[in-house]
């Protein structure tokens, strides 16, 4: 189902924390949204999810308002990932991946959770309680709760973050699985290697406001990269796919090697 | 799950047996209930109709209510530490009913007393669920809990403080300590219409209870209001514990004990936790009304007094056990 987003500004704490943001994600694609912190990246996660009201502008989802959509109706339209997500309560792993269900009636064990648990590779985890997994563990588990929404648009806030690089490329790769199925998915990243490698396209958030979007290849150049950052870049390519370091920051001098006697 | 129910609703209702049997005066329950149902106005009937009956339904309410709403504020808190008492209402009622005390309107009508502690529960009600209509957050619902708390507290020591003599500052502080003897169908006609209302407002959030385990932003992005919620179960809450409150004075330990009791039982699931916390918590209040009653103390053993004596230290027990959260 395609997003569009329009003009969009959220105010919280007296300043507009996104300012006039405009976006689209079509089924079958990862958008990732990437930009320094306090960007306004989550506000704008937050805002495609409804989480927070809009100043201005309006979100659309197949070409419907979520008030169109109606408030039942809208769990099942899309899924949300909340960053660093906690689990409250020491529940069953099986359990938890469950309450993705809530909004197709109750939180049963069905095929959609088995899928999910499939897809995330916690099949094995199914009877642990929450409090024995490990942090990597942890995120796959939301992560299948997430999918087992079966919704047709899924947000992901930092899904990557606090994970070891095995794990965030078996995150990364799961979103693309998803977008390969025709979901539509929004992702935010730190990780310029795995947004360049993973997503369709970008958007690249300063100040709350878009400063450029489109495929990997046009964000990530050098000058958006310090103008956004503040930071020089290396890039390369390794198997036909980009990668791309923050190297050094902008406009400080090259720190002294301490050199060993 | 189901067979939990099951034997929560048969050790209720085995209990409530017991507490209609149970007492310092001999008692012909079987004698008493077919001169009842045979309408035979016989002492026997009249003591069953009049006092056993209503202290037994109000135990079972009382207990229910306490158990139910606890859950329901640690599920939508999601903290194990929150209990009935968090919301405000029972510090709201006790004061309703202390005042109706203090200016002697106990004397002039029996009701006084639990119409006076709804009125006080109506009032911190009203003023919560209007904070809650204006979208305030659950931490701010409960601070204003908090604060609604310690200024009914205020007011009621105040109004000790200025108690014309020393015996209506005893009454009321035993009030206070809650109780449910001669308890009769008039208090249960009172008090127990608020609390169904509660209940149900409270068992509607049972699936919302399940998503707030994700924490509120994902809760919400599952479809729930959370607006919604908290209206409910402040709202059922503060009905229900205002009502108790209001019939039986302030029954403490219940409302915080028994969640932690039944949790494991329903692999911690706070939606499930709901009515199985509410019947445990009938059966516990049943229990120590019952207990109260076999004690031969002169006078008789205040309800709360024994609901606290065991609950704590149970608690304390409890707590080496529990890992107070997931992660």
């Amino acid at each position: 189902m395609i997003v569009e987003a329009c003009e969009i500004t959220v105010r919280r704490g007296g300043a507009d924390v996104v300012r006039g943001v405009s976006l689209t994600a079509r089924p079958g694609e990862v958008l990732g949204v990437i930009g320094p912190n306090g960007a306004g990246k989550t506000s704008v996660l937050r805002a495609l999810c409804g989480l927070d009201p809009l100043v201005s502008g309006q979100v659309t989802y197949g070409g419907r308002t979520a008030q169109e959509i109606g408030r039942s109706a809208f769990g099942r339209t899309l899924a949300y990932l909340a960053q660093g997500g906690r689990i409250h309560w020491p529940l069953r792993v099986a359990e938890v991946v469950a309450l993705g269900r809530l909004p197709h009636g109750a939180a049963e064990a069905d095929t959609a959770v088995a899928r999910a648990m499939a897809a995330a590779d916690v099949e094995g985890l199914r009877d642990r309680t929450v409090g024995t997994l490990s942090g990597g563990e942890r995120a796959r588990v939301l992560i299948a709760r997430a999918l087992a929404v079966e919704a047709p648009i899924l947000l992901a806030d930092e899904p990557v973050a606090a994970l070891d690089p095995y794990h965030q490329l078996q995150v990364m790769e799961l979103l693309r699985t998803g977008a390969r199925t025709g979901t539509a998915v929004i992702t935010v990243l730190h990780d310029l290697t795995l947004a360049a490698r993973f997503c369709d396209r970008l958007i690249l958030l300063k100040d709350g406001r878009a400063l450029v979007q489109g495929p990997p290849s046009e964000v990530l150049q050098p000058d958006q990269m310090a103008h956004a950052y503040g930071v020089t870049v290396e890039t390369g390519a390794r198997d036909g796919e980009p990668f791309i370091l923050p190297w050094r920051r902008c406009g400080v001098p090259r720190p002294l090697q301490e050199t060993s006697l | 799950m189901t067979r939990l129910v099951i034997a929560l609703v048969l050790l209720t209702a085995l209990l409530m047996v017991a507490s209609i049997v149970a007492g310092p005066a001999p008692f012909h329950a079987v004698q008493a209930v077919s001169d009842l149902i045979a309408g035979r106005p016989t002492l026997e009937a009249l003591v069953l109709a009049e006092l056993r009956l209503p202290r037994a339904v109000l135990g079972a309410a009382v207990g229910f209510s306490l158990g139910l709403t606890g859950a329901a504020l640690q599920g939508l808190m999601r903290n194990p530490l929150a209990d009935p008492g968090v919301v405000g209402v029972s510090g709201a009622a006790a004061l309703g009913a202390v005042l109706a005390f203090y200016f002697g309107l106990t004397s002039a009508f029996a009701l006084a007393l639990p119409l006076g502690g709804l009125a006080g529960a109506g009032l911190a009600t009203a003023f919560l669920l209007t904070l809650a209509r204006r979208g305030a957050g659950t931490a701010t619902l409960i601070l204003a809990g908090v604060a609604l708390n310690s200024l009914s507290g205020a007011l009621t020591a105040l109004a000790l403080n200025l108690a014309p003599s020393p015996y209506a500052a005893l009454e009321v502080v035993f009030w206070l300590m809650g109780s449910l003897s001669d308890r009769s169908q008039l208090h249960v006609a009172v008090a127990l219409p608020f609390m169904i209302v509660g209940w149900g407002l409270v068992l509607a959030t049972a699936r919302a209870m399940d998503a707030l385990t994700l924490g509120e932003d994902t809760a919400a992005s599952l479809g729930f209001s959370l607006r919604r919620v908290r209206l409910l179960v402040v709202g059922g809450a503060a009905a229900a514990v205002g009502a108790s409150v209001a019939v039986a004075g302030a029954i403490g330990f219940v409302g915080l004990v028994v969640p932690h009791l039944m949790r494991p039982l329903v692999g911690h699931r706070p939606g499930r936790l709901l009515l199985v916390s509410g019947l445990a918590g009938a059966a516990l209040t049943l229990g120590a009304d019952i207990l109260v009653r076999l004690i031969p103390t002169r006078p008789e053993l205040k309800l709360g007094v024994v609901t606290a004596l065991i609950g704590a230290p149970f608690f304390l027990l409890l707590l080496r056990r529990i890992r107070v959260e997931a992660e």
